[in-house]
């Protein structure tokens, strides 16, 4: 019943700390200008226009995909706003991708964006809420303690988090857009960073970026008449569960679990880490590596961090993970999903220049948001399902 | 024509008020159980769950992350949110089920529009660099556009009056509204501006809200309810938000919107318009070329009860409930975003 | 150059107030607060026991909660984390640590300070209490605790996985 559907082109600023050089119509362009010039489109081609970002407090403009209409162009188009917290990046390429799926349009342009040096970041993670008990300190404070769970379970040597954040900033020196480029990281520097929220150290947890991610999808009849490579959307899955209830699993949560299940089974894929050459994960914190290696599929239950010291997960591993240098090393939060949609597909498109994995035909994005609780997912590839 | 055939089954609204001290989850969690309850399907059986609302509004960023305590998401469920009125989730849903990938889909929303100073806060939807440091007020905005309306002979002041007087009336045949009076519009005129050319009545009553609805597709809508309100067509445009850069006088997004979700193409027994404000309402029936048959807010609209973010899924509540009760067969449902009508989302429903 | 050309970002406060309810099922709780009382709500779908009564709502049910149930005072740490970076707002010095505890007779964990012992010696199974502030300090909230401290009793296996709330 539904179209198939293709990235046709893909856009990203320069991640920074602060873009004061820009206004936020300004780097919402930069990606979307790039993005239409590697589709070889112009915005007059562009049908309809879904957005996502994560919580307006962060730049203190309500809802502004209305006000960001004159510079999309978008006078008489459609456009449509996702938010679902840290996944949303994820999940507007999607909402993005069923518009072309269902036959609506044929051309959909989609951007995720954060400008949060706009605002305070730390702040909009943990406004107090009244009544209750002000404690943990942003998103380190509420996701530390879940990671020292999955150390005491896994048994995992407590270097891998720093290995994973080396790997991670590493890589990002191979992708010109990434926001941090720190090239002089080796692992017994890492073991000295100091600890932010124990066990998480200060390498391992990920920047406060300004940037945006535009991608340009095409349905099936006008992307198999278009130049140029393209990235086939294979699969898209999406899952959500509670933030908290007795008894929840907040390792490994279920709802992560399903998500990737529902992708494989789409997809057709039954041994992910065998059949998926690439995957572009949500790792804010360096240990979500090993935790989400399991949680998706990839790895056993704990042995997720052997993968990451055995080198799987490295660039010239047999399953590279964050080839881009990840949320680790670049986090505007609501583009970062797109981030992962779009690094996918630019592997299989073959266009991640000095970070591209050989032969990648198949790689998975991924982006989860809230308390370990929203999840999407998509899977593509370079030849049609 | 759409591929599949989409129809709205069951609606539950919350009486609106003002002031409510429940929390939005507690304002959420009974329409939804209701919707359920009126087609008696399994929670289970849901295959997408979308919710519309807004940050700031509720005060709080992700503040939507609460509302999936109230659907029961355990065992995980599919589930997404926009950042805006669930009419537009509704329309993310309908477009989830064009895709095949579920039949049966449940979408709410929520605004607890008198916990914070709306008319500030929906400042903050400008242009953040030239526009919402002058702090104009949503409001002062609307009757920027009346007043160039009054000017261009579109409209009189009286004819604003008759759109208050006539909510005012059918709002008393309708539970959920929360503002209703037998007034007449000669009444009305005599009443003193608030933000002239704008006297109170002129603007939607900010009310506490929440509303769910169930879509369903084919023979699957067929068997949760005796007369589904099929959607025919569903569509929605923006235009520039740049104050003077269109025509003040007229909503070409909603004309778009119209014609695209079909609504030329035989009469329309009801017309549901989100129009907050009464001038709003006469701009809107010209854009979409109502004609005098049209019925136009039986249930009094948003002007007499205004949830913000649940306001434009009232109207195809209010909508879908004429074609379930037999009263209408061919109705129109509308929402809209942004000053001065700025986006709209036109949907057309039928009875079998 | 004209003055103009050196503009390059405005600094805009925006300050905005409302009004936050607690609603109406949190009012045992929050008047067990004001009376040193620690009380959680029961669901009558699943019969968990929540505290905090999180908007009064059972996640898995979906069902408003029930029954009050009083919890604690003692409890266990699930899980911890030993916070060291300072934020906007914070109150308390570092380092500090953050725990999970589940209250004797709850079915879920809370957040809260543990004090009044080296943040190296805190660890997953650990019995606790509260600390409560001088009585005139109270309102209607978690904060009149104002920390947990360790009680002396030997560590507590629940049978919970790590890292499961």
């Amino acid at each position: 019943m539904a179209d198939l559907c293709a990235v046709v082109g893909v856009g990203q600023t320069k991640h920074a700390s602060c873009r004061a050089d820009v206004s936020i119509a300004g780097l919402v362009r930069e990606a979307v200008d790039r993005a239409l010039a590697d589709a070889n489109i112009g915005i007059d081609d562009v049908d309809a226009i879904v957005i996502g970002k994560a919580p307006d407090p962060l730049e203190g403009v309500a809802m502004p995909e209305l006000w960001l209409a004159d510079a999309l162009a978008a006078h008489g188009k459609p456009v449509f706003r996702v938010h679902t917290a840290g996944s949303v990046g994820g999940s507007t390429a999607i909402v993005a991708a069923q518009h072309v799926m269902a036959g609506i349009h044929g051309t959909v342009l989609t951007v995720g964006f954060e400008k949060q040096s706009d605002g305070n970041a730390m702040w909009a993670l943990s406004v107090p809420i009244p009544f209750g008990m002000p404690v943990h300190a942003g998103a380190g404070g509420y996701f530390s303690p879940i990671v020292r769970g999955y150390i005491k379970r896994s048994g995992a040597p407590s270097h891998i988090g720093a290995m994973v954040a080396v790997k991670d900033r590493t890589n990002a020196c191979k992708n010109p857009y990434a926001h941090l480029h720190e090239p002089d990281w080796t692992l017994e520097k890492a073991l000295e960073s100091p600890m932010m929220w124990d066990p998480i150290r200060f390498v391992e947890t990920c920047p406060s970026s300004d940037g945006a991610m535009a991608l340009v999808i095409m349905s099936e009849e006008r992307a198999d008449k278009h130049a140029g490579p393209k990235a086939w959307v294979h699969a898209t899955a999406m899952r959500s569960e509670p933030t908290a209830f007795a008894g929840r699993e907040q390792v490994s949560p279920r709802a992560g679990e399903m998500c990737a299940e529902d992708l494989w089974r789409k997809g057709g894929i039954t041994n992910p880490a065998k059949e998926v050459d690439v995957a572009e994960i949500y790792v804010p914190f360096a240990w979500f590596e090993p935790m989400w290696l399991e949680n998706l599929g990839f790895a056993p239950r704990n042995e997720g961090w052997r993968w990451v010291e055995d080198g799987v997960t490295d660039i010239g591993g047999s399953l590279p993970i964050n080839p881009s240098g990840g949320v680790m090393s670049t986090n505007p939060i609501g583009a970062s999903g797109m981030l992962r949609f779009g690094e996918a597909a630019m592997q299989v498109m073959g266009k991640a220049g000095e970070h591209q994995i050989d032969g990648a035909r198949k790689a998975v994005g991924h982006a989860y948001g809230g308390g370990s609780q929203f999840f999407a997912m998509w899977l593509v590839s370079s030849s049609k399902p | 024509m759409p591929r599949r055939d989409v129809a709205i089954v069951a609606t539950a609204q919350r009486p609106n008020e003002v002031g409510s001290t429940l929390t939005s989850v507690e304002l959420i969690l009974p329409v939804i159980n209701d919707v359920i309850a009126k087609v008696g399907i399994e929670r289970q059986k849901i295959g997408f769950w979308c919710h519309g609302s807004c940050d700031y509004m509720s005060g709080q960023p992700f503040s939507f992350v609460a509302a999936v305590d109230a659907i029961g998401a355990w065992p995980p469920i599919v589930e997404s949110h926009v950042e805006g009125d669930g009419a537009l989730a509704l329309y993310e849903a309908w477009v989830k089920i064009q895709t095949g990938e579920c039949d049966v889909a449940l979408v709410f929303s929520n605004g607890k529009t008198t916990s914070g100073p709306i008319d500030r806060i929906l400042n903050l939807q400008a242009d953040p660099y030239v526009v919402t440091p002058l702090w104009p007020g949503f409001d002062s905005l609307a009757a920027l556009q009346a007043r160039a309306c009054l000017d261009a002979g579109v409209l009189t002041e009286a004819d604003m009056a008759e759109v208050a007087a006539r909510s005012y009336r059918d709002a008393l045949n309708n539970p959920i509204a929360y503002a209703k009076e037998n007034v007449t519009a000669e009444q009305l005129l005599a009443r003193p501006y608030t933000t002239a050319p704008l006297r109170a009545h002129d603007c939607g009553v900010p009310v506490d809200g929440a509303n769910a609805i169930i879509l369903a597709a084919g023979d699957a809508a067929r068997s949760l309810a005796e007369r589904p309100a099929w959607i025919r067509g569903i569509d929605h445009r923006i235009d520039t938000q740049r104050l003077g850069a269109r025509s003040m006088t007229e909503s070409s997004s909603a004309a778009i919107a119209a014609v695209k979700a079909g609504v030329g193409d035989d009469r329309i027994d009801i017309a549901e318009l989100h129009a907050p404000y009464t001038h709003q309402e006469i701009l809107l029936r010209r854009a979409m070329n109502l004609g005098e048959g049209t019925h136009v807010n039986p249930s009094g609209g948003a002007l007499v009860s205004n949830p913000a973010m649940a306001a434009g899924l009232a109207r195809f509540a209010e909508a879908a409930e004429s074609v379930f009760s037999g009263s209408a067969d061919r109705v129109l449902a509308h929402c809209t975003s942004g000053p001065m009508l700025q986006q709209n989302l036109v949907c057309v429903m039928e009875g079998e | 150059m004209s003055e103009a050309d050196g503009i390059m970002r405005l600094r805009q406060p925006i300050s905005v107030t409302y009004n936050w309810s607690a609603g109406p099922n949190a009012t045992s709780h929050l008047n067990g607060l004001l009376d040193g009382t620690l009380v959680g709500k029961r669901c009558p779908g699943c019969s968990l026991v929540y505290f905090p009564p999180r908007n009064g709502v059972c996640p898995k049910c979906a069902r408003i909660l029930g029954a009050d149930v009083v919890v604690g005072p003692r409890g266990t740490i699930t899980t911890f984390c030993v916070v060291n970076v300072p934020f906007l707002g914070q109150k308390i010095k570092l380092p500090y640590v953050a725990a999970q505890i589940l209250l004797d007779g709850a079915d879920i964990s809370m957040q809260h300070l543990i004090q009044e012992c080296e943040a190296s010696d805190v660890r997953i199974g650990m019995r606790v209490e509260p600390v409560w502030k001088d009585r005139s300090e109270w309102g209607p909230s978690l904060e009149n605790i104002a920390h947990f401290r360790p009680t002396g009793e030997p560590d507590r296996d629940m049978g919970v996985e790590a890292g499961a709330s």
